[in-house]
């Protein structure tokens, strides 16, 4: 794809979402859901970025803080040099065009009392782009570039299956000619079938506009599709972060090894033959992470070191990140840790 | 995965059809589907959402919501007796005790205002007529067996004390508690995350080898159905499409529909494709059926005939009629040469 490796389109430096928590008579904030707690990444231009990661590890709340739906706690995200975090009012509202979002749900993200030439329309009224018969025709256009008949303007979003009501969501996120979308779950609450379609179409429009995606997925079979990089997520941090190829050829971080074993493969002789990685337990809480690193309780693989101070994400190849203590750049490749052998000599 | 299956029918269906009566119009869920599962085998029911296979699986357990549901003809055999022609109570006697089901999403199927331990002892004193203290020993074991750490601290909890794979986990306790000889699984892995996923599956698998149960298991992830299932039935628009072993489907797939969705998905064991393939147009909704093929519409390989007949469900080597593999496609010929 036509990724510029050079060229930053956003940045984001440790940003952090917490959540406060209140209780009793007098609302005392008595702690913090940290959902996303210190990531930092760059974006390429013209690149799709995967975010991967189990329910709960924060990709959707970073996807979220990144256009400002929520306020961050702290860090910045510099969208082409501006720091998005600290912009208000009108200033937000002219970087949000450059910047839209596709939701999961189709069914929730679409208003159903506005038709869609309403729902494709509002972006270009909102930032006063287009008004009455250009506007209309703005809007045929969106709709056939997302493949939806035009005659379907003046219809209700009722009265459209799942497939049609996403490719409703990006017409309305194309609206204004963004240079970045950020894609929160896009397909998965669509039918295999019509999964591929929704994903063709997003990689031809990549193609034709010049787009760069955020795609904050938990398939991750369907990310090492459509990706340029991948970060994957555990608990609020990114773990591990580096191209898609050398992801899923050479992983890493425990935690992504054990993710990766545990994705089925559509092929009952392959199925036969693999050993399987099965994590213990469930993903820790997020408002009393563990102490040292957030994998540490879940991890067969894990030290003294581990359960007393946090990984950093650093670089171990070339373009290559990885936050795990046992992981180091100076490793030759038959040192580096593998927890398929590491479980099988433990059952 | 070892065949431990033997060749004895536990269940044996005829011809079900179900459909619902609805102000829009008749809801064709189920039309006509008939097939046996074997004793001991782990049987896979794959298809996308409205196909009809979880109200296939309602039928069989008698809770079909009646009406505006009705199942119009067919036959559920098991145990001797036709299943359809049970007494509700006759029903609630097999249900739980000797046919099983785990739901789809374990947030909803749990009730919040009891504790785990009494929705599992509920179960155990109403089928096998348990006390208290010997159904909640029972209810322990349950839970232990099943992998909930300190299972009998956790009987006191309410559902929302629990995780998504927990709850999944407490359902599948309750499901067994009774020890049934089959077990219906609909879509219990859906809602849950991938590492959990694989904790569920390998549960179901160890749980059958050991137990001894049947599993019907009912789902819209071919990867699943891949790395666990003995059989796999395909269905379409309330139909079968499909049926073989899990091997002959994956390997050599003889109906469109079943090529399409194994083309449609990403593999993590091979190299990306630069395109994907995908099944154009979108799934049939089940009001009022055409008189052909219901795929044809989107069907690559479809002829003349495909619109004006439906397909046969029959084995795709005419010289062989032992074959376990059959197809409903008038073209099934050229598309298993694909």
């Amino acid at each position: 794809m036509n990724q510029h490796q050079d060229d930053v389109i956003l940045r984001v430096e440790n940003l952090k979402k917490y959540f406060p928590i209140h209780r009793g008579v007098f609302q005392r904030h008595v702690g913090d859901v940290k959902a996303v707690d210190g990531i930092s990444f760059d974006v390429y231009r013209g690149e799709t970025l995967g975010l991967v990661g189990e329910s709960g590890c924060g990709k959707t709340t970073t996807g979220r803080t990144i256009i400002r739906l929520y306020d961050p706690t702290a860090g910045h995200v510099y969208f082409e040099g501006t720091d998005m975090a600290t912009l208000h009012g009108s200033q937000l509202r002219q970087m949000r065009r450059r910047m839209q979002m596709v939701f999961q749900d189709p069914y929730a993200s679409l208003s159903p009392r506005m038709k869609v030439a309403g729902i494709v329309g509002e972006p270009l009224e909102v930032h006063h782009a287009a008004q009455g018969r250009e506007k209309r025709e703005r809007v045929a256009e969106l709709l056939d570039l997302v493949g939806l008949d035009p005659a379907y303007m003046s219809r209700y979003p009722h009265e459209f299956s799942g497939g049609q009501r996403q490719r409703i969501g990006l017409a309305r996120a194309l609206a204004l000619n963004p240079d970045l979308i950020i894609c929160d779950e896009p397909i998965s609450s669509l039918d295999v079938s019509i999964q591929a379609q929704v994903v063709n179409l997003l990689e031809d429009l990549q193609q034709e506009l010049d787009l760069t995606y955020i795609f904050i997925a938990h398939d991750l079979s369907m990310v090492r599709h459509i990706s340029d990089r991948v970060a994957v997520m555990y608990l609020g941090k990114i773990v591990e972060l580096t191209d898609r190829d050398t992801l899923y050829e050479n992983p890493l971080h425990p935690y992504t090894q054990a993710l990766l074993s545990a994705v089925p493969i559509p092929d009952p002789f392959i199925e036969e033959e693999r050993q399987r990685v099965i994590l213990e337990g469930d993903l820790p809480s997020p408002s009393s992470p563990p102490r040292g690193c957030n994998f540490s309780t879940r991890c067969p693989l894990a030290k003294e070191v581990c359960f007393q101070e946090e990984p950093e994400l650093i670089p171990i190849e070339r373009g290559h990140y990885a936050a795990c203590h046992l992981v180091e750049p100076s490793q030759r490749p038959e040192e580096r840790v593998d927890i398929t052998e590491a479980f099988e000599d433990r059952t | 995965m070892s065949d431990q299956s033997s060749n004895n029918k536990i269940l044996e269906i005829n011809d079900l059809t179900t459909r619902f009566y609805t102000e829009e119009g008749v809801v064709h869920a189920v039309n006509g589907i008939s097939y046996s599962v074997k004793e001991g085998e782990i049987l896979g029911v794959v298809g996308e959402s409205g196909c009809g296979k979880s109200v296939h699986a309602l039928s069989i357990m008698g809770l079909i919501p009646d009406p505006p549901g009705r199942i119009e003809k067919g036959e559920v055999w098991f145990g001797g007796r036709n299943l359809l022609d049970l007494s509700d109570q006759e029903m609630r006697e097999i249900r739980g005790a000797e046919i099983a089901m785990v739901f789809q999403d374990p947030m909803t199927s749990l009730n919040p205002v009891f504790t785990v331990g009494f929705q599992i002892t509920e179960a155990l004193k109403l089928h096998l007529g348990m006390n208290d203290k010997i159904a909640r020993n029972r209810a322990e074991e349950l839970l232990d067996m099943v992998g909930i750490p300190e299972a009998r601290q956790r009987l006191d909890d309410y559902p929302y004390q629990f995780s998504g794979g927990m709850r999944q986990r407490a359902m599948i306790a309750m499901a067994l508690s009774c020890d049934p000889s089959i077990l219906i699984a609909d879509e219990p892995t859906t809602s849950l995350d991938v590492t959990i996923q694989a904790q569920i599956v390998d549960l179901v698998n160890r749980l059958r080898d050991k137990l001894g149960m049947t599993v019907i298991w009912i789902t819209h992830d071919l990867g699943v159905v891949a790395g666990m299932a003995h059989r796999v039935n395909v269905m379409y628009a309330g139909s079968i499409i499909e049926r073989g072993t899990v091997k002959e489907i994956y390997a050599n797939p003889h109906h469109p529909y079943t090529l399409g969705l194994l083309g449609s998905l990403p593999r993590l064991d091979e190299p990306p494709a630069t395109k994907l393939y995908s099944i154009r147009g979108e799934p049939l909704d089940l009001l009022g059926l055409p008189s052909g093929c219901p795929f044809a519409p989107r069907c690559d390989y479809s002829v003349e005939q495909c619109l004006t007949q439906m397909p046969p469900l029959e084995p795709i080597d005419e010289e062989d009629r032992e074959t376990e593999h059959l197809a409903a496609c008038w073209e099934k010929e050229r598309v298993g040469n694909q």
